[in-house]
């Protein structure tokens, strides 16, 4: 067994790997008014937002409030549910409707209500403790079923709330405040999960990069079914720099792998690297030595269940291996979802055999009568 | 050919249980019979007990099922304590049962049954039917096996089909002994196997064998006959405590004109209502088998927020899952109904046994000052008017509110009674539409009188509102670590509760008022202690009895009553719950009568403790 453990690659650094100069909180975004006639503003709540400052949940949610505004649903007919957590705070601070429930159970009061009100749409937000840990049954519960909700889960890899302890996302080893010895716990792979929970749509988005996160939540929503989207964020009191090598701009190009349904998977500085199928294994190939063209690359297809397979299970630390991490919608599929085909039992019903009527009921069975 | 050789007596009652392997079909048997006897017009209480097992190695005796029915030509309230009659279907059977059957009572027993090997396994050494151990019985040993293969002999049926068959002629034996007709019973198997020709024609036969066996087998002298009761005027059905729930909540949700959302995880003894509620899509109702039971109360909380009737089911170990949500529906402040059909606990306990040790859980079981309202139904047919109850508190005062049933109720039954839907509440509920203060609109602004706060739903436009598990600021709902206004919010909550004694009915003193003994007790055991108290009343002495459906808030009245009467008995299958309750709030010298035995109690033993109270010093009735 500890001969096993060794052969695993070193817990990482991330001070190794931070950037010289500290990103600031606000990273760019686009700025111009959607056509909608809502300004992200509109989503803003009257509530004092109280993350760390430097949190990557305030891009997070202001990127949220961007797309809110594009939709251009009016804010009552968004609901925002969330769990316990830092990001779960997230309904506080929209304009909408919300509720801020009990730890790990925001997927499941989000499918009480989607089921009884389809016509609103529900966002669950959690995070990898919230949405993992504590609700890992609720998640693959609600993947599984295909309720018709958009769930953000703000991952971290780190228990922030609790003021920083491993979760089940933290890399092997990580020395914490509960593991002064390394963490024992080998993490979860959250898009590997909701594949094998049967999710309908999976994607993968981090905090640093907005206008590519705005996208795919925008994508979450359009989604019939359930979307599990992973969002890369920064916990920059305990976990600071976690994602920084898929999400600063010296490491970025060669660690994230940016994909788009019907394109080739190329990455790189230059966009000089791609993914090609050697036999069952993706590997990187190098676009400039004249052996390998674009042509060659796997093609991206997010009905396909394999590259599906091949795009979650690229999860190694692109630091100590080639293979890039894969950011975008990474699966899309359509299936009937729990809540419509719990509703259309009861309109077929009453179709067949009438609206219930409460005396019938009352006076079924075999019945006597005493004068 | 009926003969005339048998005479037939009159009797103002009776109680038969039967019991056999639990694949016998016991059960079956047990409620066809007491369809039978409830449409012949006796009033009926019945008492199934069976084991958790759902096929326990046959013919050992922790595989044995039983039912018990008590049938009158008067009002009953008990399903009897000891019975007249015992149908054993087999060793184990006669082993398990025999102590609850009277000296002098029938014994039918299927003698085919009683092998060397069967006899073993239920642990006798000897044959009782041989060594005379059951002489104080009258004994018919019946070769049941055999009889039932020759009926069905010329239908050539596989052997498992002809085995299965077994129970019929029992049923048909029992018919013709306590002279009910076949018809219904005829009628009821020709329904259930429509399109199983063969079995429908071997059940047939094996039951018109067992009723023939009865008239022209002249080991059998006697029949029995009891008069129809005289219930007061009005339309009844056969019900038991789970189907009286399920109809409550359909009949709550049409009369609140809101869509029923029933969440629950499958837990004994409470899955009958999910598999009733399941069958009634076009009243509206959502059933939702949940991944387990927080996620079935938590949808629950989802499907409240969203504007629907939300109820959640289980039983004691599922609701010590769902306490966090629980609270978190006390701080939402939003509808919510809780069934909790209690079983014999703690941890897994006996699943399919009764008991009565949730209260103090349904009372205190959450983290924080989390107050809840409970109310609890006396019998199997009451669970309808408590589950209205349950339902028309949690929409008027926007609180979880606990309904506390138990196994007894649940699977028992009783003639019920079929209202109108004109007698039942009205619980049509307002929703907030507009912005209640100043063009604002706060979430936790309360009604001046209920306390309640609105009910805004997702998808109203101007009202948006977020709502948490997290202290709210009063009025507002914004999230507040106010150290007052946190104390002030507590006991505002507590308050909120407390209210609801103003809108309930006060509890009702029965038998003598000015007795020296009261006798206290909530829930399934109304109808052992009401029976005792009747008898002992019989006998000359006084007592009288309240019987609580309220236990959260307790009636206005309870203090006042209590503190007039000198002595105070609680009987409870419990170790004492209520008797704490009533001791902590009112300083009352209340004493318990507790038995946990998974079973419920008799009149007989409550009886001997009540005259024992009553005897105290001089050992005769007394006077006041």
């Amino acid at each position: 067994m500890a001969d096993e453990l060794k052969t695993t690659k070193p817990a990482f650094k991330p001070a190794a790997v931070k950037p010289a100069v500290r990103p600031s909180t606000q990273p760019e975004t686009r700025d111009e008014e959607p056509e909608t006639g809502y300004t992200w503003r509109d989503f803003q709540s009257d509530q004092d937002v109280r993350w760390c400052p430097g949190c990557g949940d305030y891009a997070i949610l202001k990127t949220v409030q961007r797309v809110l505004a594009e939709i251009g649903r009016p804010p009552h007919e968004h609901v925002f549910v969330s769990g316990i957590g830092c990001s779960s705070r997230f309904p506080y601070y929209v304009s909408t409707y919300g509720m801020h429930t009990i730890h790990g159970r925001a997927t499941a009061v989000a499918t009480g209500l989607k089921v009884v009100r389809p016509d609103l749409a529900v966002w669950v937000i959690t995070g990898d403790g919230d949405g993992l840990s504590i609700g890992g049954n609720h998640m693959l519960h609600i993947l599984r079923r295909n309720v018709d909700v958009q769930i953000l889960l703000f991952n971290n890899q780190i228990y922030g709330l609790t003021k920083g302890q491993f979760s089940p996302t933290s890399e092997f080893g990580k020395i914490t405040k509960s593991s002064p010895y390394g963490s024992a716990d080998w993490p979860v792979n959250p898009a590997a999960f909701a594949l094998g929970a049967g999710a309908t749509f999976i994607a993968r988005g981090m905090d640093r990069d907005p206008n590519h996160l705005a996208t795919v939540i925008r994508r979450a929503y359009e989604h019939r079914g359930a979307a599990f989207v992973e969002i890369y964020q920064n916990c920059n009191v305990f976990n600071d720099g976690a994602f920084f090598v898929f999400t600063e701009k010296e490491t970025k190009p060669q660690a994230a792998l940016f994909v788009e349904h019907g394109k080739p998977m190329v990455f790189g500085a230059n966009r000089d690297k791609g993914i090609r199928l050697d036999g069952l294994k993706p590997v990187v190939v190098d676009l400039t030595d004249g052996k390998w063209s674009v042509d060659d690359l796997l093609v991206h297809d997010e009905t396909d269940e394999t590259i599906a397979f091949l795009l979650t299970r690229m999860f190694d630390d692109p630091r100590h291996l080639e293979l890039p991490r894969p950011f975008g919608v990474i699966r899309a599929v359509q299936r009937p979802t729990f809540d419509e085909v719990m509703r259309q039992q009861i309109e077929r019903t009453i179709e067949a055999r009438g609206p219930g009527d409460l005396r019938t009921l009352l006076f079924s069975g075999e019945t006597w009568t005493v004068m | 050919m009926a003969r005339s050789d048998v005479r037939i007596v009159e009797l103002p009652e009776v109680t038969v249980r039967i019991a056999g392997d639990s694949g016998d079909g016991m059960q079956l048997t047990g409620s066809q019979f007491t369809s039978v006897t409830a449409l012949v017009g006796n009033d009926l209480s019945t008492l199934p007990d069976f084991p958790a097992e759902i096929r326990a190695p046959a013919g050992t005796t922790y595989g044995v099922s039983a039912f018990q029915i008590r049938f009158a030509s008067s009002d009953i309230l008990t399903p009897g304590d000891e019975c007249d009659a015992l149908v054993a279907m087999n060793p184990a059977a006669l082993k398990t049962n025999i102590a609850r059957l009277r000296k002098g009572g029938i014994l039918i027993v299927n003698e085919d049954a009683f092998t060397e090997r069967d006899l073993q396994l239920a642990g006798y050494t000897g044959n009782p039917l041989e060594d005379g151990s059951l002489s104080e019985y009258e004994l018919y040993r019946v070769p049941i096996t055999r009889l039932t293969q020759e009926a069905l002999a010329e239908l050539k049926l596989p052997f498992k089909v002809v085995e299965r068959s077994k129970n019929m002629f029992a049923l048909g034996l029992l018919l013709w002994l306590y002279d009910r007709p076949m018809d219904y019973t005829i009628r009821w198997l020709e329904q259930r196997f429509a399109k199983q020709p063969d079995i429908l024609e071997a059940n047939l036969r094996a039951l018109r064998a067992g009723y023939h066996y009865g008239d022209t087998v002249e080991a059998f002298s006697t029949r029995y006959r009891v008069a129809p009761a005289k219930l007061p005027p009005g339309t009844y059905r056969n019900i038991t405590g789970n189907q009286a729930t399920a109809l409550g909540l359909i009949a709550a949700s049409q009369r609140a004109g809101l869509e029923l959302f029933y969440g629950s995880y499958p837990i004994t003894p409470a899955s009958d209502v999910l598999h009733e509620l399941a069958k009634y899509k076009h009243f509206r109702v959502f059933t939702f088998q949940a991944e387990d039971e927080i996620a079935a109360v938590t949808a629950v909380i989802g499907a409240a927020y969203g504007g629907k009737l939300a109820v959640t089911g289980t039983s004691g170990p599922g609701l010590a899952l769902k306490t966090e949500a629980i609270g978190l529906g006390v701080m939402l402040e939003l509808p919510l109904v809780i069934l909790d059909i209690q079983r014999a606990g703690p941890s897994t306990g006996m699943p399919t046994k009764t008991e009565q040790a949730d209260l103090l859980q349904a009372m205190f079981g959450r983290n924080g000052e989390a107050p809840v309202p409970i109310v609890a139904p006396a019998t199997p047919g009451e669970c309808f008017w408590m589950v209205l109850e349950a339902c028309r508190i949690a929409l008027k005062y926007m609180t979880p509110v606990f309904f506390l049933s138990d196994g007894y109720l649940a699977n028992g039954s009783e003639p019920w009674r079929i209202p109108e839907p004109e007698e039942l509440p009205d619980l049509r509920v307002r929703f907030a539409t507009e912005p209640n203060a100043n063009g604002r609109f706060l979430p936790y602004k309360r009604d001046p009188d209920t306390l309640a706060r609105p009910w805004a739903l997702p998808g109203t436009p101007g009202l948006m509102h977020r709502i948490g598990g997290l202290e709210k600021q009063h009025e507002t709902g914004n999230v507040s670590y106010d150290p007052d206004n946190h104390d002030f919010m507590v006991r505002l909550r507590a308050e909120k509760i407390q209210r609801i004694a103003e809108d309930i009915p006060p509890a009702e003193l029965e038998g003598d008022p000015e007795a020296r003994l009261l006798v206290v007790g909530w829930g399934s055991t109304y109808g052992a202690i009401k029976t005792a108290v009747q008898r002992l009343r019989q006998k000359g002495y006084k007592v009288a009895q309240v019987h609580l459906r309220y236990l959260n808030p307790f009636p206005k009245n309870l203090g006042e009553i209590l503190t007039r009467f000198e002595r105070i008995l609680v009987p409870e299958i419990n170790l004492g719950q209520l008797v704490r309750l009533l001791r902590d709030r009112y300083l009352v010298p209340a004493e318990g009568y507790n038995r946990v035995r998974g079973l419920p109690f008799t009149a007989a033993e409550l009886e001997a403790r009540m005259q024992d109270i009553l005897t105290e010093g001089n050992g005769h009735p007394e006077g006041n």
